[in-house]
């Protein structure tokens, strides 16, 4: 796109042409390019040539998942029965897209209209976070298609995952509705923008509580496991609680992370309104997950002395988990605060790469690395990571895909009819 | 659909009511604490006696319609198999019981140690489940309903026994497999397991699990120099049906001592009493806010409409 800006190529931001006629909606999809200036820009990525080369291994392994079972792409684990399908998909993207309802309850909530340039990347972060979440949830569910089940067919109320199922479901619905405004606005429906900004509020506080209970809910499905996990990543009365505030910095980290990846490589989809705001809106965002940070250090500290989990910090174990600590959670919050205090915003994009790699770490020690830590560790099989890159670059290209074309990153011009 | 005025809802209200306090007279308790089926049944499993001759496990897969192993059941060398991580024989999709072999130094002869579903009072598998497959039945057996089975496998990450295996190789229809103590064939008619039946040590007894546990404890103390003084499933996470007797402490036969007495559900609680609180206190709290942050453009707008 860029070799075609310079030529004088203006992307799609409004309903009509430079020469007064309206683009249909093929070549909106087509970014007003002709198609085959369309597929000569793909070409031209090189990162287009490395999602074929995954998808060339990755396509022909998930459709033998669904032909040859789990086992086939596991190791068919009694004691592991989650792997990184889920340790990755669930527990991290979950988390990851905590940006959603951070966003909304910033902007539409608390009436901090400054953070409007950013709100719409936000919401979007989250509603496909989830979305991939679900996505993965099927990968790995033995028989995806009864995934229905708890909702309608056979309800066990009183479970945890009971509790996941249905609010990701209504969390995912909710956020649909959040976005609808982008949505009709690059096709044109200016009813449906209307009628969600009247329930706007009703959306968003619907999305705070369904955020605090789900991702608090993740944690708490590892409370069914209290002598599998290793007691440092471990607190039955703390668990939910750890898991829903390490939620905050990992939404509000990552969607610093997405916004500078787009400022990096979808630079010509960004408009002024976002290029000008970006590092006041990502120093105001530092500000949230340094005090979310904060927060999860001490209340993990709390966690730790009411389990009375000392002696474990002088183990191999400990050292591990003492990394953790120190790379994921102390230096993030050391350098968005150093960051905040010298307006520096490339140091706070730094910590928020640092942030999102602690969150994974954390999530993935606590289904994967630590899970029976009295047992043995499980290294997941070669197709079980082919899988999960797979999904995760689908996830990449959906991302990608609806940010050169609905205005997330750029304000849609509207004409007076 | 019939339109509910307010002469109706009354109505509906008072009968509602009337019918709440007719079913409300249960006797009273000072805690939910569930304990299990006062008549439950159990085995008694006493590892003194066992000489590892595997009939149970025939027996098992003969009742349950299990695939034919690899090697015979009269096969010793199972024994010397290991699994990942050196961990011995655990129960599979394709048996749901197995017996091990630990030889303990000092001891004349090894031990054998039969493994399946403990059965729990308060199976930490049921209360996992989120489309409520598995059920406790007042014959104390912990069944499983494999028709509405989504795979999610919370159940195998609950159960502090590492007990439910799954189907993986299956493409179509994957589910859980475990010991389900015989009961659409035997529990249910009031007959012993089959494994109980076969062995022919008399190495299980079968029985009402409150009477299993006065025996146990007369056996121990009855030969207190022989038995070690804990009779294992008798209060671990909540109690099981299957109850252990063994001559050598049961940490050292892999069985693990460190997971309590309280049910697992009870860690889980925790959490389970936040739901309610932030359902119903959250929507007022955070609309709060929201009036709180805006005020002023709120008087703003009040200003430019008069």
């Amino acid at each position: 796109m860029k070799t075609l800006q310079a030529q004088g190529v203006k992307p799609v931001d409004s309903h009509l042409q430079a020469n007064g006629k309206p683009w249909s909606v093929k070549e909106k999809l087509l970014l007003g390019l002709t198609p085959k200036e369309y597929i000569a820009m793909q070409v031209r990525n090189p990162f287009n040539w490395l999602l074929w080369i995954i998808y060339a291994v990755g396509i022909p392994v998930l459709v033998g998942r669904f032909i040859f079972g789990l086992g086939w792409v596991t190791h068919s684990s009694y004691e592991y029965p989650w792997g990184l399908f889920l340790g990755w998909g669930l527990f991290t993207m979950v988390p990851l897209s905590a940006s959603g309802f951070m966003m909304g309850t910033t902007v539409e909530l608390f009436g901090r209209k400054d953070f409007k340039p950013i709100e719409r990347l936000g919401l979007l972060n989250g509603l496909l976070g989830y979305l991939f979440a679900v996505m993965f949830l099927q990968v790995d569910l033995g028989q995806p298609w009864r995934l229905i089940y708890p909702m309608f067919v056979s309800l066990g109320p009183a479970a945890v995952l009971f509790l996941v199922a249905w609010h990701v479901a209504t969390y995912l619905s909710c956020q649909v509705a959040e976005l609808v405004p982008a949505f009709s606005e690059w096709m044109g429906f200016p009813k449906a923008k209307k009628f969600i900004k009247s329930i706007v509020l009703g959306l968003t506080v619907a999305g705070i509580i369904l955020s605090t209970l789900h991702q608090g809910a993740l944690g708490a499905l590892f409370t069914y496991a209290p002598g599998k996990v290793h007691p440092l990543w471990y607190s039955s009365p703390f668990q939910w609680f750890h898991f829903f505030i390490s939620a905050v910095f990992a939404g509000l980290s990552m969607l610093i992370v997405v916004s500078t990846l787009c400022k990096w490589f979808l630079r010509w989809r960004c408009d002024d309104n976002f290029l000008k705001n970006l590092n006041t809106l990502t120093l105001g965002l530092a500000k949230g997950a340094s005090l979310a940070l904060i927060t999860y250090f001490v209340t993990k500290i709390i966690g730790i002395a009411h389990d009375g989990d000392w002696e474990y910090l002088a183990s191999g174990w400990g050292q591990w988990f003492m990394f953790e600590m120190v790379v994921g959670v102390l230096l993030p919050l050391v350098f968005y605060t150093v960051a905040i205090k010298n307006q520096n915003a490339s140091l706070a994009r730094f910590s928020a790469f640092l942030a999102v790699f602690g969150i994974a770490l954390n999530r993935l020690n606590t289904a994967l690395v630590t899970f029976n830590w009295n047992l043995y560790q499980e290294i997941p099989h070669w197709r079980e990571v082919m899988i999960v890159i797979t999904v995760y670059a689908t996830y990449i290209v959906v991302y990608r895909a609806i940010l050169a074309r609905m205005p997330i990153l750029y304000t849609w011009k509207e004409q007076k009819q | 659909m019939k339109k509910i005025n307010r002469r109706s809802f009354l109505k509906g209200g008072l009968a509602g009511g009337a019918a709440l306090a007719a079913t409300g007279a249960k006797t009273a308790s000072a805690a939910q604490d569930f304990g299990g089926y006062p008549d439950s049944m159990g085995v008694l499993v006493d590892f003194t006696k066992c000489v590892g001759c595997r009939t149970c496990e025939a027996a098992c897969n003969k009742e349950q319609g299990l695939p034919e192993p690899e090697k015979p059941f009269d096969d010793q060398s199972v024994f010397d198999e290991q699994r990942h991580g050196g961990l011995p024989r655990r129960p599979t999709e394709k048996a749901y019981t197995v017996v091990n072999r630990y030889n303990i130094v000092g001891r004349e002869h090894p031990l054998f140690r039969k493994v399946q579903c403990n059965h729990c009072n308060e199976p930490a598998c049921l209360t996992s489940c989120f489309v409520n497959a598995y059920k406790k039945t007042p014959e104390g057996a912990v069944i499983y309903d494999p028709t509405v089975c989504v795979g999610c496998r919370t159940c195998m990450i609950a159960c502090p026994f590492y007990v439910p295996a799954y189907s993986y190789s299956s493409a179509i229809n994957p589910v859980v497999k475990k010991c389900i103590m015989c009961y659409d064939t035997r529990l249910k008619f009031g007959r012993p397991p089959a494994c109980v039946e076969a062995c022919p040590q008399q190495v299980m007894t079968f029985g009402k699990r409150s009477e299993l546990l006065k025996l146990a404890h007369q056996k121990i103390r009855q030969n207190p120099d022989k038995y070690v003084d804990h009779v294992y499933g008798e209060k671990e996470v909540g109690g099981t049906a299957w109850l252990y007797l063994s001559d050598v402490p049961f940490d050292r036969i892999g069985f693990d001592t460190h997971l309590g007495n309280q049910p697992i559900i009870n860690y889980v609680k925790e959490f389970l009493t936040v739901v309610p609180m932030v359902l119903t206190i959250w929507p007022a709290l955070f609309t709060g806010f929201h009036l709180l942050s805006n005020r002023k453009d709120a008087k703003k707008n009040e200003e430019t409409k008069s």
